[in-house]
Formats: structure tokens, C-alpha cells, sequence
């Protein structure tokens, strides 16, 4: 068995109703850097994050975290550890605080005030009402309620699409600086460029499976 | 007069119901058909009623017969519930275990606690006043909730993502429902004697009970049937949040109502 770290796809299917999303796809997830997960607009991107958190769980085949069946894993500490932002804003009513709490209830205020830093943010938002932010911020915000519970991984489902170019770089470089800190990051896009700009290592997705891993400019990832 | 409604009274206020069908010729509604029928299924199905309550509730009378057809009054509004809410999955059986509670509940304060006594002429009426006020509620609770979670899907995932548990997850929108469900019959418990004279005193002060008596029995009957609104809702709502998240917190996909556009 491989027991690398990070995630490993072996062979995964995910049927819903008559459509297969996922159909034999096998793939690695190292436990550090930036993977790119890209491909076309329905090609199973979103589901192959879902199922790293297991907000989704495979019809067939099997999906591993660190060499352990996802399967058998408690999810909601795997959720813990695998945090994940939307493709859009997922503000919840109240203040920046409340969501941050909405992760860890018992956060303190140094532990609210560093994940509002890792999202480069301070603890002047705090007090900040979450549902009146721009996109952007919102955004920000999230991934601070996401570092909330320290996690190890971050799922990102195309974070950047809903927000203008200004907002993208902003964000993109927030990730950047997580992911130098120690947190593997697997990012979700369909935009080539951002794709060149943030990832070590990219995943080719077309019709629910793997048609290529490697290097960002590599011919077999990227064509 | 004493109350007594005569044969030739009943036929007199029939009277008002030529007139809704003479306003539908009028408007051309084309109702006209309907209201006979509804009006003329209606006086059956009172004088059906009647003549069985009369059974059971004789004096001397198994009280056995009055529990049973509490239990069918159950049953049936479990089966009307599913029929009016037919998108929400398991609404007959969650529907009668919330009437079971609030029978419990309800039931158990006014009986138990001596308000009235129990007889067949007490328990069949009040057990009827508290699923029929309720099941419009839980209905309306369970099309509330399913609605919420179907449209705010990515913030309850968010929320699942972050490890909330499913119970947890679904805590915002379970109670936005039950605020829904609920906030009617506040409103129409604060009426209550300043915008409409309701049923069951416009009934008893009919048939003749003074005024002061049957206030007192409304007013039992209001606070049972707030209380049952409360209890039949808040089960329904929980026991549908079991139903529509995995026991791995994950949450299934919703259905539409099938009269909803889009």
C-alpha cells in the first residue's frame, strides 16, 4: 500500500443518479505545497475536493489521507484538519467574530486573532458585521475561520472567481503564505494563468478522471 | 332561544351558501359548483362525526372508543400532512410521533393536573382542537426547514466543513422554521378577544354556556394548543434534521416542492 502523505485517489467513482462525476479517478495529493486541481467546468473538480473532507464519499474505489481510508476516519476531526473555502462566500450572519467562534467556541482571543493574520487580516475585524463585507473580504474572512481549527489542509473550490483582479492577487498571495507556513493547499481552478502563478504541482481532471500530474509547465499536466 | 339549531334553521342558514354561489356567478369565478359541494360534503361529514361522537361519548361509554378515535384523528392528519407536503421524505411517521409527544405533553397538563376531567366528552374535542391547530404548523415548520437548508446548502456545508456536528450545523435554520411556524399562532393568541371571538366560545356562548365559562374553557384550549404547536414543531424539525444528514454529517440532497416554479 502507498503510504505517502496527503491524499491518494485510488480508482475513485462517484455516481450520482445516471451521471458518473468522478469515473475511475487516481491521483496524489502531497501532504505539502500547492496542488492544482484543473480542468473544465464540470470535469468533477469540486467533487474530488468533497471528497478530501467527505462531505461526499465515493461509490466505488477509495480515497486515503496519509495512508488511512478516509472511510474509517472520525469526519468531523477530519474536517478539522481539512479545512475548505467555497466558491463563493459563505459569510454567517452576525460578526467576524461569531464565525470565527462558529469554528471553535472556545478559540481565545490570540487564537481568533491569529487565524484573522493568517488571512492577513487583524483584530480590528473582529467587530466587523460578516454580511456587509465586499466579496473579497469575505472571502478572507473564511479562510481565517477555516485557520480557526489549525488545520493541516486547505481545499480551495476556485476561491477567486467571484472576486475582481485586485481581490484575486490579494487572496492569492494570502494562500501563498499559508502554504510556506506548512499547510498543503489543493486549489480548484479552471484559470491557467493563476494556475502557473500559485502551484507546484498541478492535476489534470477531464470527464471524472486523471489525465495528467506533474509540473506546472510540464507537458503531461498542463498541455 | 336556548342554542338548539332546528332542522328549519339548519336549512334557512343554508341560504348563505346560495349567496357565495350567487357571488361567484356574479364574478363569474366559476366556483359555483365547488362551494355546493364543498358546503353539502361538509354537513355530511359533521352529522357523520356527530352521530359517531354521540357514540362514543355517551355516558357509560368505554373510554377505550374515545382513544381510539383519538389515535385515527392521529393517523389521519399524519397522512393529510404527508399528502400536503409531499417533498419533505418521512413526514407521516414524524408527523404522528410530534402529535404523540404533544399528546403527551398536552394531554397529560390538562387531564393530569385536573383541568378537565378525562371523559370522552372532554378527550375527543381537545385532542381534535390540538391536531388540527398543529398540523398546519408542522407542516408549515417542515417546508421551512427543507427550504432553508435546500437554499442556504453552501453555508450549511461551510458550516459542516468547519466539523460541526449535523445537529449543530443545522441549528440557525431549524430555528428560523420553527420561529416561521410559531409566529402565527402568537399572533393569533394576542388577537384573541380584540380581533375575533374564537371557535370554541363563539360555540359554548351559542349553545348557551355564559360568557364568563366559556372564556375560561377558550382560553384552556388556546394554551393547549400553543403548547402543542410548540412540541408537535420542535419534534419535527429535529426528527427531520436526523433524516436529512448522514449519521457522517453530511447533508442529502433536498427535493423540491413539486408546485414550486424554477
Amino acid at each position: 500500500m502507498d503510504a505517502r502523505d496527503g491524499f491518494t485517489f485510488d480508482e475513485v467513482v462517484v455516481q450520482r443518479d445516471a451521471v458518473r462525476a468522478l469515473d475511475g479517478f487516481s491521483a496524489w495529493v502531497p501532504g505539502r505545497g500547492v496542488t492544482a486541481l484543473f480542468g473544465p467546468s464540470g470535469s468533477g473538480k469540486s467533487t474530488v475536493l468533497r471528497l478530501c473532507n467527505r462531505l461526499e464519499v465515493p461509490t466505488a474505489g477509495r480515497v486515503t489521507f496519509d495512508g488511512r481510508d478516509v472511510a474509517n476516519l472520525d469526519p468531523l476531526r477530519l474536517r478539522r484538519q481539512v479545512g475548505m473555502v467555497f466558491q463563493r462566500p459563505t459569510p454567517f450572519a452576525g460578526t467576524v467574530r461569531d464565525n470565527l467562534l462558529a469554528a471553535q467556541p472556545r478559540a481565545s482571543e490570540d487564537g481568533l486573532e491569529r487565524a484573522l493574520a493568517g488571512a492577513a487580516l487583524d483584530g480590528s475585524w473582529l467587530d466587523r458585521d460578516a454580511t456587509a463585507l465586499s466579496g473579497g473580504e469575505a472571502q478572507r474572512v473564511c479562510v481565517a475561520r477555516t485557520l480557526v481549527t489549525r488545520p493541516r489542509v486547505l481545499l480551495l473550490d476556485e476561491p477567486t472567481s467571484a472576486l475582481d483582479e485586485a481581490a484575486a492577487v490579494t487572496f492569492e498571495h494570502t494562500v501563498l503564505d499559508l502554504a510556506r507556513d506548512g499547510i498543503a493547499v489543493l486549489w480548484v481552478s479552471h484559470d491557467q494563468s493563476q494556475v502557473r502563478r500559485v502551484a507546484d504541482r498541478v492535476l489534470r481532471i477531464e470527464r471524472g478522471r486523471c489525465v495528467g500530474q506533474g509540473l506546472p509547465d510540464s507537458g503531461d499536466a498542463a498541455r | 332561544m336556548n342554542g338548539q339549531v332546528s332542522v328549519g334553521g339548519l336549512l334557512t342558514s343554508l341560504a348563505l351558501v346560495a349567496v357565495a354561489a350567487l357571488v361567484s356567478l356574479w364574478q363569474r369565478l366559476g366556483l359555483e359548483r365547488q362551494v355546493l359541494w364543498a358546503a353539502a360534503r361538509a354537513l355530511v361529514q359533521l352529522l357523520l362525526v356527530g352521530a359517531a361522537l354521540s357514540l362514543i361519548i355517551e355516558p357509560g361509554r368505554s373510554l377505550a372508543w374515545s382513544w381510539l378515535w383519538v389515535l385515527a384523528m392521529i393517523a389521519y392528519a399524519g397522512d393529510v400532512a404527508r399528502r400536503r407536503a409531499p417533498e419533505v421524505p418521512h413526514m407521516m411517521p414524524l408527523v404522528i410521533a410530534s402529535f404523540g409527544a404533544a399528546a403527551a405533553v398536552t394531554l397529560g397538563v390538562v387531564f393530569g393536573l385536573g383541568v378537565f376531567p378525562v371523559e370522552g366528552r372532554t378527550l375527543v374535542p381537545i385532542a381534535g382542537m390540538m391536531v388540527g391547530n398543529s398540523m398546519t404548523a408542522t407542516v408549515l415548520a417542515a417546508r421551512r426547514l427543507i427550504e432553508e437548508l435546500r437554499d442556504k446548502r453552501d453555508e450549511v456545508e461551510a458550516r459542516l466543513a468547519l466539523g460541526q456536528p449535523a445537529g449543530r450545523a443545522a441549528k440557525p435554520y431549524q430555528r428560523a422554521a420553527l420561529r416561521s411556524a410559531l409566529s402565527p399562532q402568537i399572533e393569533t393568541t394576542k388577537a384573541t378577544g380584540l380581533v375575533f371571538l374564537p371557535g370554541a366560545m363563539t360555540g359554548l356562548i351559542l349553545a348557551g354556556v355564559p360568557p364568563v365559562q366559556a372564556v375560561l374553557v377558550q382560553a384552556v384550549v388556546m394554551f393547549l394548543v400553543l403548547g402543542s404547536v410548540a412540541v408537535t414543531t420542535v419534534v419535527v424539525t429535529l426528527g427531520l434534521v436526523r433524516r436529512l444528514f448522514t449519521p457522517d454529517h453530511r447533508l442529502l440532497p433536498l427535493p423540491r416542492r413539486p408546485d414550486a416554479g424554477g
